[in-house]
């Protein structure tokens, strides 16, 4: 009897035949698409063709997608990764690792030693279809990916964790002209980082590396990169896209099946149809009429000609994915309008619109051009437009155009969610999407591309479904595997497709703005963005905020026709400084990669130079090689903190070395504990400061990938440490932090307190040196020298007297206490200073780690640069008292937050706001957020939040922050940057 | 007209001693065996309470509607179950009141009620009062107070609920007449709700008596000579019990014809009294506090007691290791200050697992749980390090995870421990 194995991937199917002898008889790979049990009917009717002989058949099915039917069929089953490993153990018993990327999903697999399994959890993205999206965003395949990236010639850091975030990365890297041939190569390189980072959690991969699955068969230099990190030559077996197949078809046994009866009936499973719905979009034709009527009220008409005076305005919106750009005459109609797919570069694309400006309008008379989007800065300087205005300006310009009372305005584009309330005329709350929660019109787009569809024929499909999938709010990487369950369920293409617009939906209303009920919202709200041009996720949106909106009918163009309103409202000059058609033609652009060595950052600079020398230098984390030679006064309290910090040094001393890792905790604790054991004689190693080689030290020791990025940082910290050659490592587990009545209680957070925990059950390298992590109380004083007696004597004898240890302790906390006066004082002056001034004020609220510069991407040093003052929120001093909040206020460090929301909301001084610093994957900041938030507003203060992760794009982070500056200036009554 | 209805500078409103008589209270579930006792302990004390089982994706959505959806899942899925069912109708909004639990520890999780008031206040329905469960002294209700009586039933309640549990999950896999085993369960259940109420069965000696003879009982239930594979659960105190967290994990389990254990409750009481031992012991405290409580994690561990010898009472049923064994077990792993959340608990109880023949461990977590990213997650490799047989896969749960990749990794862990029941 022969063998069949099965495996239904995520998007491909795999078959393969055995004889009796485990030979190959016959193997087919082919894509379903979503079309899982036909396709397997129709693979299975090609094996009972090649063998017509062979009535009855062994099988048995594998793969995530394959589990519903073989289960309901009860046809055999065997887990994938289990199957991996039956056929490994068979044709290549010297494995030592097997990596398997797959559709969606990424596995390694250690098969010697102690054999263990790891797969992809529910936040990974670095896997077949991640590439396949960003090949997508780069308008390419995903073999020219691979042929591309053959001729890289450096690396950029791109965000490996997850999908969603990569696409942040390489979108600022494409506007700022970076070449694709190292955008493909750092793809790759991302690929194998999430693989190692996410799965491999502190085991080595090394010995016999084997690579399976389709992007490992399909892209050589992806395999490269594994070879390169791994430091090995990987192999790449015959068959290397079958061995699941191959592991399911050896399990395959059992009395068999007749085949064509087998075929007959996976042809006629239908799934159960069991999945979760919501209400249809529409429920008839009629509904779907009235609706398209409502709509055409606002129908913007485009004239194709300007008015007799042939004044024009310019209005040019580079965006993530499309440029558009828009010519608007002296009566603010459109005259012309371009919407155009941005492949990565806009300059060439904006260079094509304004030729055929000057040709269709050869009287034109341009009075102002203005730019806005991703690519602001850079259209601005190569076309020498008179404004660069930030994308939220732009579309509340262009929204009240429709609605004068308009407060609440919804984008959603390619890449980016953008809302904004408006009160009382001016934006005063922001809300973008965070790296994690897209989903939002590329994501249609992937999905519709996935299923061979354009994305409006897809959206459209989904019009008049019965029953559309109920996705929840989620991420993209989630929302792939939501998908795939539905599919399992027999859930119908339309069904999926008005999902997907559904879930586009209320991710932007309950993860971007969180609303509660949709009264929350306004009574006047403007939808925009290209992706509101898909009627069903227009639906979809009604429905769900059970409300009526407006939506222009050239919702795409919103963000260009507001600069073009912008530019006609503030035009300066009698004529546009825009190059001319004269200049347009002799137009050049050359873009130049280096790196910039002002800081430690150590940043990738684009150089964009155009005709007449002009240049535009992008990637850059802080103005420092924008204005080389040029020193500028800065007023930042984390430059302040930083310098004091580092007066605490490596010293050497008469007993051992003790190394410090300079993280979480240690950014306050530093001048307690260095003070401590520097009075004890110890000698003092601080860890070097954080970079991304030191994060790559540690990175293979990391157990959870979803902790905070701060907190895996630490592993690089205590890896240098120990390659520095120190004796030991203080590191102390702290449930309490030092009590400073701001709060209930005075807790660290979990990550904070027992990270310790963590490091020595997963680094190794540890057990060289003694690894000091025991459990410690400062927030005793009192019993602190007595415990910590104890403590050292464990460690290093019972030379150090009590008497020594409670003179160490009192110069502890007086060094402690010094550090923080002095950090109060600071912050005081800063105000005062600012009061006297009237310069702005940002309290940049976080935790004290949040003062490396790795963590914080330089964003202290951007507010700082653009003329605020910079505070921190532990430097307020005696203009502290306790806050009372409506949540359990216990943690040391986040009592700090509320303190200083409190502090601001009190003051009444428009001139000081707060930004908080969150980082991604912090549990308590769920809580703090919504307070600190809470508190501000009920004083009717603007909050603003800045999310941060091991990248960060900071595009949005400028949008976010100079939003904010230009609320500030018309809330405050002060023009602002 | 509802009285004293003004809340205080947090937004609580207190629950009075006149809300007692005309108030329903709510409350979610969590343990089914234990929780259903608790139903009918606070009942007899004239609460009028009810437990709630409502599922399915609205608990879901309301959750997501009216909770900051980067927090925890459990607190997500609790509030998203009471405002589902305020939501029904099935209430008189002005005569309800809801109950949580608070644990008062440095884990978010502490923060629980606070979100569920604030949700409350965001539906409209800020009118309800929550009551706070806790033995911190956090916060306090004339109308419900935790009298010792009643912490006595609770107790008992908590002592049969342990061990019916444990019967119950060595027994039904094996049974020769399917139903026989949730029928014995089912009966205790009533038994010992009729006891309670005629002021019987909680008693130390009357518990002590009726654990043997509840023992006893089970072994008269016919058993099949089969082998399974045994799956050990811990995990996040929540996601580890309830199915509406764990997305019917323990049901799943047993589909896939597997012995489940799942470690009871009051070991994580005595680990949370035994905290504030450690904490004197660690750092320095009061010696009267250290007295006080120290009295009371001997009482609790008399009860502990009780149901360990009643199980080793017979040759039938494995009997787990008691509290201090597991901590003595888990020592070279984590230190004891290690308190929030579920602590070196958790670790501790995937030992005592393994070194009962449970070697298959789900770890269920919602996600981005940050004790578990040191206690669950962060101590797995290790224990793997000790014990090579280790098999033991930490599944995250939250409403964005789906079930089917869920049960592929369940699946996978079963697949190796189906291989090592063959070898063995």
């Amino acid at each position: 009897m022969i063998r069949i194995g099965l495996d239904v991937g995520s998007t491909t199917l795999k078959c393969v035949v055995l004889n009796d002898r485990d030979e190959i008889l016959y193997k087919n790979y082919e894509r379903h698409y979503s079309q899982i049990t036909q396709k397997a009917a129709a693979m299975l009717s090609e094996v009972r063709d090649k063998f017509p002989e062979q009535e009855r058949v062994q099988l048995c099915v594998s793969g995530s997608a394959g589990m519903g039917f073989a289960e309901s069929m009860s046809i055999p089953f065997a887990q994938e990764v289990y199957a991996t490993r039956v056929a490994i153990r068979r044709n290549l018993p010297e494995t030592d690792v097997v990596i398997e990327l797959g559709g969606e999903d990424a596995k390694i697999l250690f098969v010697s030693g102690n054999m263990e399994v790891r797969m992809n959890g529910s936040c990974a993205g670095g896997t077949g279809a991640f590439i396949d999206q960003m090949a997508t965003l780069l308008h390419l395949t995903p073999s020219e990916m691979n042929e591309l990236s053959k001729r890289q010639n450096k690396i950029y850091a791109i965000a490996s964790r997850c999908g969603v975030f990569a696409k942040s990365d390489i979108q600022p890297l494409l506007n700022q002209g970076a070449r694709k041939e190292d955008i493909c190569a750092s793809i790759f390189m991302a690929v194998v980082n999430q693989t190692i980072a996410g799965l491999a959690q502190g085991r080595e991969i090394a010995g016999h590396v084997v690579y399976l699955g389709g992007p490992l068969t399909f892209f050589s230099e992806l395999r490269k990169a594994f070879d390169q990190t791994l430091k090995t030559e990987g192999l790449l077996p015959e068959n290397s896209l079958y061995y699941v197949a191959l592991g399911a078809a050896l399990q395959a046994d059992g009395e068999g099946f007749v085949l064509s009866d087998l075929i007959e009936r996976i042809g006629a499973y239908t799934a159960s149809g069991a999945y979760v719905g919501c209400r249809p979009l529409f429920a008839n034709a009629q509904e779907y009429a009235d609706f398209t009527e409502r709509h055409n009220r606002d129908e913007m008409r485009v004239t194709g000609c300007l008015q007799p005076d042939n004044i024009a305005y310019i209005g040019i919106d580079a965006g993530s994915t499309t440029v558009k750009a828009v010519v608007l005459d002296s009566a603010e109609n459109i005259a012309y309008y371009q919407y155009l797919p941005n492949s990565g570069n806009p300059v060439p694309l904006v260079k094509d619109f304004l030729a055929e400006v000057y040709k269709r309008f050869p009287n034109i008379a341009i009075r102002a051009a203005a730019s806005t989007g991703y690519g602001e800065e850079i259209i601005k300087n190569a076309f020498r437009a008179d404004f660069g205005i930030v994308e939220t300006i732009a579309h509340f310009t262009a929204a009240k155009k429709f609605d004068p009372q308009v407060d609440f305005i919804i984008d959603i584009g390619g890449q980016d969610i953008k809302c904004f309330k408006i009160r009382s005329g001016v934006i005063d709350n922001i809300f973008l999407n965070e790296a994690c929660s897209s989903g939002c019109g590329s994501f249609l787009q992937t999905f519709a591309g996935a299923l061979g569809y354009s994305i409006a024929d897809f959206a459209k499909a989904g019009l008049f479904a019965d029953k559309p999938v109920d996705l929840g709010s989620r991420c993209t990487v989630f929302m792939n595997s939501s998908v795939k369950q539905a599919q399992k369920d027999g859930a119908s293409l339309e069904n999926i497709s008005a999902g997907l617009s559904i879930s586009v939906v209320k991710n932007a209303l309950y993860k971007v703005i969180r609303v509660g009920n949709a009264e929350e919202l306004g009574q006047h709200i403007v939808v925009q963005g290209g992706t509101f041009l898909n009627d069903a996720v227009l639906r979809a949106f009604e429905q769900e905020i059970g409300h009526d909106v407006i939506r222009p009918s050239l919702a795409g163009v919103m963000g260009a026709y507001g600069a073009a309103l912008y530019a006609k409202q503030n035009q300066r000059a009698e004529w546009s400084s825009l190059l001319t058609a004269e200049d347009l033609a002799n137009f050049t652009h050359e873009v130049r990669a280096v790196t910039c060595n002002g800081c430690t950052n150590h940043c990738r600079l684009t150089i964009n130079t155009f005709a007449g020398g002009k240049t535009f230098i992008g990637g850059n984390q802080c103005t420092k090689p924008l204005n080389r030679g040029r020193a500028a006064v800065r007023y930042n309290l984390y430059d302040y903190k930083r310098e004091l910090l580092d007066a605490y040094g490596s010293v050497p001393g008469k007993r051992e070395t003790i190394g410090l890792p300079m993280g979480l905790n240690f950014f306050e604790l530093l001048p307690f504990w260095h003070t401590f054991l520097t009075h004890l004689g110890f000698g003092i190693a601080v860890s070097p400061k954080t970079t991304k080689q030191l994060y790559h030290l540690g990175q293979a020791s990391i157990p959870s990938d979803t902790a905070c990025y701060p907190a895996k940082l630490m592993h690089g910290h205590v890896q240098a440490l120990i390659d520095a050659g120190v004796d030991a490592i203080f590191y102390p587990c702290m449930s309490y932090n030092i009590d400073e009545h701001l709060g209930d209680n005075h807790y660290n957070c979990p990550v904070v307190a027992y990270y310790p925990e963590v490091i020595v059950s997963n680094m190794k390298s540890v057990q060289k040196v003694k690894f000091i992590h025991d459990y410690v109380g400062i927030h005793r004083p009192h019993d602190f020298p007595k415990k910590m007696h104890e403590i050292l004597t464990r460690h290093f004898g019972d030379d150090i007297t009590l008497r020594e240890v409670k003179a160490a302790a009192k110069a502890a906390y007086a060094a402690y206490e010094e550090h923080m006066r002095k950090i109060h004082q600071k912050g005081e002056e800063y105000l005062t200073m600012a009061r006297e001034k009237g310069m702005p004020v940002i309290v940049l609220a976080g935790r004290p780690y949040h003062l490396d510069g790795e963590i914080n991407h330089g964003i202290d040093g951007f507010i700082a640069d653009s003329g605020a003052v910079v505070v921190s929120e532990d430097s307020l001093g005696d203009e502290y008292v306790k806050a009372p909040t409506t949540v359990l206020n216990q943690w040391t460090y986040h009592s700090r937050l509320y303190a200083a929301a409190r502090f601001i909301a009190e003051s009444g001084d428009p001139h000081i706001n707060l930004v908080q610093l969150v980082s991604f994957g912090c549990g308590v900041d769920a809580i703090t957020t919504d307070e600190v938030r809470k508190i501000l507003e009920s004083k009717n203060r603007i909050y603003t939040q800045i999310k941060i992760d091991e990248i960060t794009n900071l595009g949005a982070v400028k949008i976010r922050l100079r939003s904010l500056f230009s609320a500030i200036g018309e809330k405050g009554g002060y023009a602002h940057a | 007209m509802p009285d004293k209805r003004v809340p205080d500078e947090r937004g609580r409103i207190e629950f009075t001693k006149e809300m007692r008589k005309t108030y329903k209270i709510l409350f979610p579930n969590m343990a089914e065996i234990h929780f259903r006792i608790l139903q009918n302990v606070l009942r007899a004390y004239g609460y009028n309470v009810e437990l709630l089982t409502n599922d399915g994706q609205e608990v879901v959505d309301e959750g997501l509607k009216y909770v900051h959806n980067d927090i925890c899942y459990p607190a997500l899925l609790t509030i998203g179950q009471m405002i589902s069912a305020l939501k029904s109708g099935k209430y008189d909004l002005d005569h309800v009141a809801l109950m949580m639990s608070q644990t008062g520890g440095g884990c978010r999780a502490s923060n629980y009620i606070f979100l569920l008031r604030k949700a409350l206040k965001n539906a409209g329905m800020g009118q309800v009062p929550v009551i706070s469960v806790n033995l911190s002294g956090l916060e306090k209700n004339s109308g419900f107070q935790i009298t010792l009586p009643l912490l006595r039933r609770a107790l008992a309640a908590l002592t049969y609920g342990d061990l019916l549990m444990l019967l119950a999950n060595q027994t039904r896999p094996y049974e020769k007449n399917p139903g026989e085993t949730d029928a014995h369960v089912d009966r205790w259940v009533q038994e010992i709700c009729a006891q309670f109420l005629q002021g019987k069965g909680f008693q130390p000696k009357a518990i002590k008596a009726q654990l043997g003879r509840i023992v006893a009982d089970f072994e008269t239930v016919e058993l099949l000579p089969v082998r399974k594979v045994k799956v050990g659960i811990v995990g996040e105190i929540y996601a580890k019990y309830s199915p509406l967290a764990n997305n019917h994990l323990e049901e799943f389990l047993r589909s896939q014809d597997c012995e489940v254990n799942v470690p009871g409750l009051m070991g994580f009481m005595l680990f949370k009294v035994d905290n504030r031992l450690d904490d004197i012991q660690l750092y320095g405290g009061n010696p009267l506090k250290k007295f006080v409580v120290q009295a009371l994690f001997n009482y609790l561990r008399v009860f502990e007691t009780y149901t360990l010898d009643a199980v080793a009472a017979s040759k039938r049923y494995h009997k787990p290791a008691s509290y201090l064994e597991v901590k003595e077990m888990v020592r070279p792993l984590v230190g004891y200050g290690c308190k929030m959340g579920e602590g070196w608990f958790l670790t501790g109880e995937m030992i005592e697992l393994i070194q009962s023949g449970y070697e298959n461990i789900v770890c269920a977590q919602p996600f981005g749980c940050l004790p578990n990213h040191i206690v669950g997650k962060g101590k797995i490799r290790q224990i793997r390090e000790m014990y090579p047989q280790a098999n033991i896969v930490p599944i995250d749960y939250d409403s964005g995870a789906t079930r089917v990749n869920q049960e592929n990794r369940i699946k996978l862990m079963l697949s190796v421990a189906r291989e090592h029941l063959h070898d063995a």
